[in-house]
């Protein structure tokens, strides 16, 4: 595999710690601000070292404290006047604002801005890039390719084959049936216990595992096998654990072999990934994140923080109990791959501006008294939500509700409309709010109810501060339906789960690409191509959010400021381009024509630009 | 009262609450399962919070719309269950006949539900799993009710022991409450007694039937006689009334018109 990065000049002086006021500051549009010599002399000469990298990826490396980090800002939070500023005109100046405008209200996605922003020697060169994000024309694209071009070296290797018909990494490797077992529980100790070698050795045959410990060694939940089988293993990563503890050395990862442990330290909390899977230390400890934040979920911290006070030896698994099902939903969503939490973004579903409008309206005009959030989801993508001014919702904790409501079966196998109490620790991590969950059937033919695919079936959240207010929501919910259904919303939404994503094809006809991947930062919101047919298999998707995960990872890594990354290899040519707008990501067959992938990418990001509101959801319904 | 008449004829509807209690994986989602939609699943996963379904239960005289809160059984949420069995006309505190501590906690939650709850409700005391017990599919007789001046409820009581002991010596039972306990149980306390199975069916209609059939009429506030489309909004009924239950009238009611759900 050859790999051609390009990486833009960087200020080393600009880093995480500047503060808002001066990424504020429309440097761009006063291009004549003067240099201060210590960044002059520091471009020129010998560079400190970089300061780790301080964007909305800082909350990847993001070591201290557990609400900071959430898995990202705020979705809904940006109102549409911060997008609408860009004009098509956008002077150099604009495209600047803007970012810094919509990406500024959020203390993480700061820093990345002044860094882009910034002035300094190279700022022509820099803000021609900035520019260029959404070309207007094709000449621009060219422009910002040109040199990479010329560094590259040959891509059109002799003997290259289909797209990921092979598995880019040997993790890959394994057949639909191997990762089918990834998933399938390793049984149980029989009586007399001489099954334990068998099951340790099924055990181990897993690629990917979570442990989470307490720190005094306790084992609390284990993706596979239960804590009674592997209780050896976790003494060894207790002991291993607190050797550095004791030298005030806190671990945070380490390899054997090919497989790479890492461990992340919340509170009483030890929390463990072990994969063979090829993912990295900032992807794997942002999956261990997501679980921390659903054991806060169940527990609130006051409730988690005072067991472990009361008695450091607390067996969390009995408070936990019931909730085992959500951990291993999140786990294997992880395992099988996750835009959304590689990304840490949100997925809406694609409908009609004005259809958006109709069942905002009707959120809006139905909304019960005590009501909080509002959601109108379809299989996983978000439909529309209502929810205060003051509060907007938190992707990190959108996951946890969607895993729950459509990944664990224990909401929607019940039949019923549910009522549950869940913390949100994005929200408040101190106490509960009361969710009622129903599904919609949307279908003209009701007669086959039980084959309702997760990504047909339609949920109606509705969460309250209030535990006595079941009746309430459930009347919201009838009175929303009536609305929705007089209006012809419910309709639209049928329409628009039936067709789906689109295919590359369908945005860009005869495009190079097989699958993208579009984040739009500033609304923590992604969207991304159909899987079929293509990516339909376990396998063959798998394969794809490798090549995902190795993009992003190799984009945001640490200490590097890549813009643009062009990745070729045997099976793929993958295409990253992070702007301070957007990223995206994309994936074509191996010998791709470079100026065909950057055409096709830009006109992929045109096409997300024009159908923005569309794609993603804007402010949603406030009240 | 034949049947065709009953099936022909209006008959007043009203809106029963009722509240599923028991510690966690004794089977009570997969009861309401059984009873709402005749449907089975193995290895369901637990209920978060709790589950608000609703199914009508056709008796002779009326027909009764259960709403039924399936609770989840984790410790962790039974300080909301007040709110689930508050002014709620009938229980269901259900154990699993194959592990004994989870009677135990069923003892605790019909002590709290005479504690707490309505003065006049209605406390079924189900024993799920039966299918794993040597008398699985085929015992109904097992099920006896737990009417303290029943003779046949004693008699019920004798044909269990005698099984117990017949149990004991085949292997691959799993049962470890054994039904004389268990019904020793429900007739000190007053409660219709049942032991089912959600997952063969046995004798889950019946407990709701014999529910329905044991919710006096008095506490029912139906127009009577007004015919069809009375039901009460649930909301109308969902007050507490201090009627007692005479369980005594619950035998001839049943008879054996079944549940027409």
């Amino acid at each position: 595999m050859s790999a051609a990065g390009m990486s833009t000049q960087q200020d080393p002086k600009t880093d995480g710690q500047q503060p808002v006021e001066t990424s504020k500051q429309p440097y761009l549009s006063r291009p004549s601000i003067p240099d201060n010599d210590e960044r002059s002399d520091s471009s020129e000469g010998e560079r400190p070292p970089l300061p780790p990298r301080p964007n909305t990826l800082s909350l990847l490396n993001d070591e201290t404290g557990s609400r900071a980090a959430l898995q990202a800002e705020a979705t809904t939070a940006i109102s549409r006047t911060d997008i609408e500023t860009q004009s098509p005109e956008a002077t150099d100046s604009a495209y600047s604002t803007l970012a810094i405008r919509g990406l500024g209200q959020g203390p993480k996605a700061r820093a990345s801005l002044s860094q882009l922003a910034s002035p300094r020697g190279s700022e022509a060169g820099d803000s021609a890039s900035i520019r260029s994000s959404i070309p207007n024309d094709s000449g621009d694209v060219e422009a910002l390719f040109m040199d990479f071009a010329a560094i590259a070296p040959g891509s059109q290797r002799q003997g290259a084959t289909g797209l990921l018909d092979f598995p880019e990494f040997a993790a890959d490797d394994i057949n639909d049936d191997g990762i089918l077992s990834e998933f399938e529980a390793i049984g149980e100790l029989n009586e007399e216990g001489d099954n334990e070698d068998l099951l340790l050795q099924r055990w181990k045959a897993k690629r990917k595992h979570y442990v989470i410990l307490s720190a005094a060694g306790k084992p609390i939940w284990t993706r596979h096998g239960d804590s009674g089988l592997i209780s050896g293993y976790v003494g060894v990563i207790q002991t291993i654990i607190s050797f550095y503890e004791d030298s005030n050395d806190h671990l945070r990862g380490f390899s054997a072999g090919d497989t790479r442990f890492v461990v992340l330290t919340r509170g009483s909390l030890h929390l463990v990934a072990i994969s063979r899977m090829m993912e990295s230390d900032n992807q794997l400890r942002l999956q261990l994140e997501a679980l921390y934040t659903q054991i806060l979920s169940t527990l609130t911290l006051p409730s988690l923080t005072h067991l472990f006070s009361v008695r450091p030896s607390t067996d969390l698994s009995r408070p936990l109990q019931g909730s085992e099902t959500l951990l291993s939903s999140l786990a294997d969503s992880f395992t099988r791959g996750s835009p959304s939490t590689l990304l840490s973004a949100l997925e809406c579903l694609k409908i009609r501006k004005q259809h958006r409008q109709a069942i905002n309206n009707a959120l809006l005009k139905t909304k019960a008294s005590s009501l909080l959030y509002g959601l109108l989801v379809a299989g996983g993508r978000l439909v529309s939500v209502v929810r205060p001014k003051k509060h907007s919702l938190h992707p990190g904790d959108l996951q946890l509700l969607f895993n729950m409501v459509f990944e664990a079966d224990g909401v929607k196998a019940g039949g019923g409309e549910s009522w549950i109490p869940v913390c949100l620790p994005g929200f408040n991590s101190s106490g509960y709010l009361y969710m009622y969950v129903s599904f919609l059937d949307i279908r003209d033919d009701t007669a086959n109810s039980a084959e309702i695919t997760k990504d047909e079936s339609v949920a109606i959240v509705l969460i309250s501060p209030d535990k006595e207010a079941f009746f309430e929501m459930q009347g919201m919910r009838d009175a929303l339906v009536e609305q929705m259904e007089r209006n012809g919303s419910l309709k639209e939404i049928k329409t628009a789960i039936d067709n789906g994503r689109p295919a590359t094809t369908d945005i860009v006809p005869g495009t190079v690409l097989h699958h993208f991947l579009y984040k739009s930062r500033a609304n923590v919101q992604f969207t991304m191509s159909s899987y079929a047919p293509e990516f339909s298999s376990v396998t063959r998707r798998r394969r794809l959010m490798s090549m995902y995960n190795n993009l992003h990872a190799s984009i945001h890594a640490k200490n590097t400021h890549v813009k643009i990354h062009h990745c070729v290899s045997r099976s793929a040519t993958s295409f990253g381009w992070v702007t301070p707008v957007f990223e995206l990501y994309c994936i074509a067959e191996p010998n791709t024509n470079r100026n065909a992938l950057a055409q096709s990418a830009s006109k992929i990001a045109q096409w997300v630009q024009r159908e923005e509101e569309r794609l993603f959801i804007i402010g949603g319904a406030v009240f | 009262m034949s049947e065709s008449a009953s099936a022909n004829a209006p008959k007043p509807s009203s809106s029963v609450k009722l509240v599923l209690l028991g510690e966690a994986a004794v089977g009570k989602s997969s009861l309401v399962l059984r009873f709402v939609n005749n449907d089975f699943q193995e290895n369901k996963e637990p209920t978060i919070g709790a589950a608000f379904l609703t199914q009508k239960c056709s008796l002779p005289t009326r027909t009764i719309k259960f709403e039924i809160w399936d609770t989840a059984g984790q410790e962790r949420f039974a300080s909301l269950a007040p709110m689930y069995y508050r002014n709620a006309q009938a229980a269901l505190v259900v154990y699993d006949v194959t592990k004994p501590s989870s009677l135990t906690k069923a003892k605790h939650w019909v002590a709290e539900l005479q504690r707490q709850a309505s003065p006049g409700i209605v406390i079924a005391l189900v024993g799920n799993k039966l299918d794993l017990t040597n008398d699985g599919g085929d015992v109904s007789e097992a099920a006896g009710a737990a009417q303290s001046e029943s003779e046949s409820a004693q008699d019920g009581d004798e044909g269990a022991g005698e099984e117990d002991e017949v149990q004991d010596a085949v292997s691959g039972d799993a049962r470890k409450v054994s039904t004389r306990e268990a019904t020793s149980y429900a007739e000190e306390e007053g409660l219709l007694f049942f032991e089912t199975s959600a997952k063969t069916g046995t004798n889950v209609v019946d407990v709701f039937t014999a529910i329905a059939n044991a919710i006096p009429e008095s506490s029912l506030k139906t127009g009577r006689g007004t015919g069809a489309g009375t039901g009460q909004t649930s909301l109308g009924n969902r007050s507490a009334e201090d009627s007692r239950v005479n369980l005594g009238d619950r035998h001839a009611a049943t008879a054996k018109e079944g549940c027409a759900c």
